[in-house]
């Protein structure tokens, strides 16, 4: 299937430096990264100044641009990885790739270097199959195609909004099955790419992603701070929360999200067992929120994503609101996410159904 | 020839439907020879089928079929291999695998023959998870496990009741597919396994099957195909919608995956089209069938479900083609006949609806 031609120009890589360092892990992706456009976005709880190497075209925002640009807001904190969504906000390209800073390409089996890159923009660049699973996974694959059954009316697909990239080494586990399984790496290189079905429910991690800026950015953004949320992944859910409320308005809007390659390669980082304490608090709120994201519905009138996620946060506060002060911020904190994204007039079109 | 520890080899029949000669066997001697086959001769009966020395076997043909159950025997479909479903109907084991015989022992990227009855097993006797999508694909496999944010709650999983196996070299490909892309080659192992998500359709081919009887064994009705009938290579396809239905419905598993098969045999392009004609137009009817049915919280057992299931189809798909009258009322008849020749099965309720 030929590829949909992308400029480099269309597309940013965002970057959350929680590390002051940022000059192995640039230097790592530089083949990868040095053509296109870096938001690197520092965590406003980083003191000093990050070191990045030569030779990238890229913009640094700071807390002092945070302020600048949001103003003073209660419900949104911009700290830990959170802090990428703002470079979400001031990119203003169709495409937008992020990755962890402790993150490196990946190998796949045969021991050669992947391209991230060029695979999720591959993966949002060709059609998503939601209505329907087909076995041989992405029939946009070089070597693949629909199956036997599949229904002719469903072949074109839809657009793809999101890619959601794997990691080898360490990865995405929360912090009680990292800790049962302290010496556990993934080694398992799965050469695929599927679409999530729609209607189908899914923890989107935030450590490896793609996603179509023009159809759903507003949708991805900060809302659920856990009270002891820490600067490692499985001390927070805020991606996980934000991926769901994602996945619900994609469906909604019948546009697709993808899952598999590419991988990243995440280095080892932190102790499960210390992060233990802060991560229960997530585990314990995601039984609280699956009946909700089972049933939640949108109204049919609502055709564009951040009317969806203003529908959403309205169906947060008023389901969940009332049990937990938690979600009652969430819910105000999308509200207040939509308010900003206008103001900062960061909409292209987004797709109507 | 590696040999795979025979689990469960008094508990699993194998059934294959053939109309030439079974010497495929040969190759899969180290993996089936312990276990019990099912043959179902298709085509002329008074030809005698060759099984190889050293398997344990009962064989069937049409007259067999006639005799056996009477008038009842109109349901089995004769010149087609949807007749296989006559073994599943007379196996006395919990599980069943069903191979066509021009599929042969796959191999792995390393080199190593795969052994797919042993990973069918390992599919079938491990939980599968039809309510939240992993990342990491099957939890239960080794190596994997639920990635942060998947509900502690759902990782207990529930029973798998099919577990439906892919195919390497020619791929199982429709016939205007088959005719644009003549020399296309399945050549990318996936290596994964994982759970077809509740409210999820797909295509299911019965090339390298396996399911348990006892929880789904009555939903596994092949259709009305072959002589006399309109329609041919939707056999398959349509027990696995029905079955997907009801599995949804009794929150039993399906799973996707390995083991890969190789998959010899390309048949001829223009005699499948001519087979699958009707049913291209047609599916584009059955196929929102299949999404919209709910099947009421009274039916508890495979075959209240499956009969069930009958009458819609009488009521919604008729309009479409008298076929489907006569279809409706073969699914009642199979029902008949599987209850007379599984009388202790009959009542049994097979999960929970």
């Amino acid at each position: 299937m030929a590829l949909e031609h992308i400029d480099d120009s269309e597309v940013d890589i965002v970057i959350a430096a929680l590390q002051s360092d940022l000059t192995s892990f640039l230097n790592a992706w530089r083949p990868l990264f040095s053509r296109f456009h870096l938001i690197i976005v520092q965590d406003p709880d980083l003191k000093g100044e990050l070191k990045i190497p030569q030779g990238f075209d890229h913009r640094v925002y700071t807390k002092s641009d945070i302020d600048q640009v949001i103003g003073p807001t209660t419900s949104i904190v911009f700290s830990g990885y959170s802090c990428r969504y703002f470079g979400y906000l001031v990119s203003r390209k169709k495409y937008i790739i992020s990755v962890d800073d402790d993150c490196l390409p990946a190998k796949d089996n045969d021991g050669n270097l992947t391209n991230a890159v060029s695979q999720h923009l591959a993966n949002l660049t060709t059609p998503a199959t939601p209505f329907f699973f087909n076995t041989l996974y992405d029939p946009f694959r070089e070597g693949a195609d629909f199956v036997r059954g599949y229904p002719f009316s469903l072949r074109s697909g839809v657009d793809c909004a999101l890619s959601c990239g794997l990691w080898l080494n360490l990865a995405d586990y929360d912090a009680p099955t990292q800790a049962l399984k302290p010496e556990h790496r993934n080694l398992h290189y799965v050469d695929a790419v599927m679409t999530v079905p729609a209607g189908t429910l899914m923890p989107i991690s935030g450590i490896n992603i793609a996603f179509n800026r023009a159809l759903v950015g507003p949708a991805l953004f900060p809302g659920l701070k856990l009270t002891g949320e820490g600067k490692l992944r499985w001390e927070t859910i805020e991606d996980i929360w934000c991926g769901m409320c994602v996945k619900v308005i994609c469906d909604h809007l019948s546009i697709g999200v993808k899952t598999g390659l590419p991988y990243v390669f995440r280095s080892d980082k932190g102790n499960p067992i210390e992060s233990l304490k802060k991560e229960w608090e997530g585990v314990k709120k995601m039984e609280e929120i699956i009946p909700f994201f089972q049933s939640v519905r949108l109204p049919r009138t609502v055709t564009t994503a951040e009317d969806c996620l203003l529908e959403m946060a309205k169906s947060v506060k008023d389901r969940l609101g009332g049990t937990d002060p938690l979600f009652a911020r969430a819910a105000e904190a999308m509200v207040e996410w939509v308010k900003i994204w206008k103001a900062a007039g960061a909409s292209h079109s987004t797709l109507g159904v | 020839m590696p040999r795979g520890i025979p689990l469960l080899k008094d508990e699993l029949d194998i059934v294959i439907p053939t109309i030439r000669n079974l010497d495929f066997l040969e190759m899969w001697r180290p993996f089936f020879e312990p276990y019990h086959l099912i043959i179902v001769q298709d085509g002329d009966p008074s030809k005698t089928i060759n099984v190889p020395d050293g398997f344990d076997y009962e064989l069937y043909n049409r007259n067999d079929i006639n005799r056996i159950l009477g008038p009842k025997a109109s349901c089995i479909s004769f010149k087609d291999s949807a007749c296989r479903c006559f073994g599943y109907m007379v196996s006395k084991k919990k599980y069943i695998f069903t191979i066509d015989d021009d599929c042969f022992v796959g191999k792995d990227p390393s080199g190593k023959p795969i052994n797919a009855l042993e990973q069918h097993i390992k599919n079938i006797l491990s939980p599968s998870t039809p309510f939240f999508f992993n990342t990491l694909y099957d939890p239960f496999r080794e190596g994997a496990d639920f990635v942060r944010g998947y509900p502690f709650s759902l990782r207990e999983g529930v029973p798998t009741a099919v577990s439906h196996g892919l195919w390497l070299n020619i791929p199982d490909y429709d016939a205007p597919t088959q005719l644009v892309k003549p020399r296309e080659r399945n050549t990318r192992y996936v290596d994964m396994v994982l759970t077809i998500p509740k409210g999820t359709l797909f295509p299911m081919c019965g090339m390298n099957l396996a399911f348990d009887r006892h929880l789904i064994g009555p939903a596994m009705y092949f259709g009305l195909m072959g002589d006399g009938q309109p329609i041919g290579r939707y056999d398959d396809m349509w027990a696995g919608w029905c079955t997907k239905v009801i599995c949804d419905h009794l929150n039993l598993g399906v799973k996707t995956g390995l083991p890969y098969i190789f998959h010899s045999k390309a048949s001829n392009p223009f005699v499948n089209l001519k087979k699958e004609y009707k049913g291209i137009f047609w599916q584009e009817d059955i196929i929102p069938f299949f999404q919209a049915v709910t099947l009421p919280k009274e039916c508890t057992t495979v075959q209240e479900c499956y009969i069930e299931l009958s009458k819609q189809v009488k009521e919604k798909l008729s309009k479409v083609d008298p076929y489907f009258d006569k279809l409706a009322d073969a699914m009642v008849t199979w029902i008949e006949a599987w209850d007379e020749l599984n009388p202790a099965g009959a009542a049994v309720a097979n999960g929970k609806a």
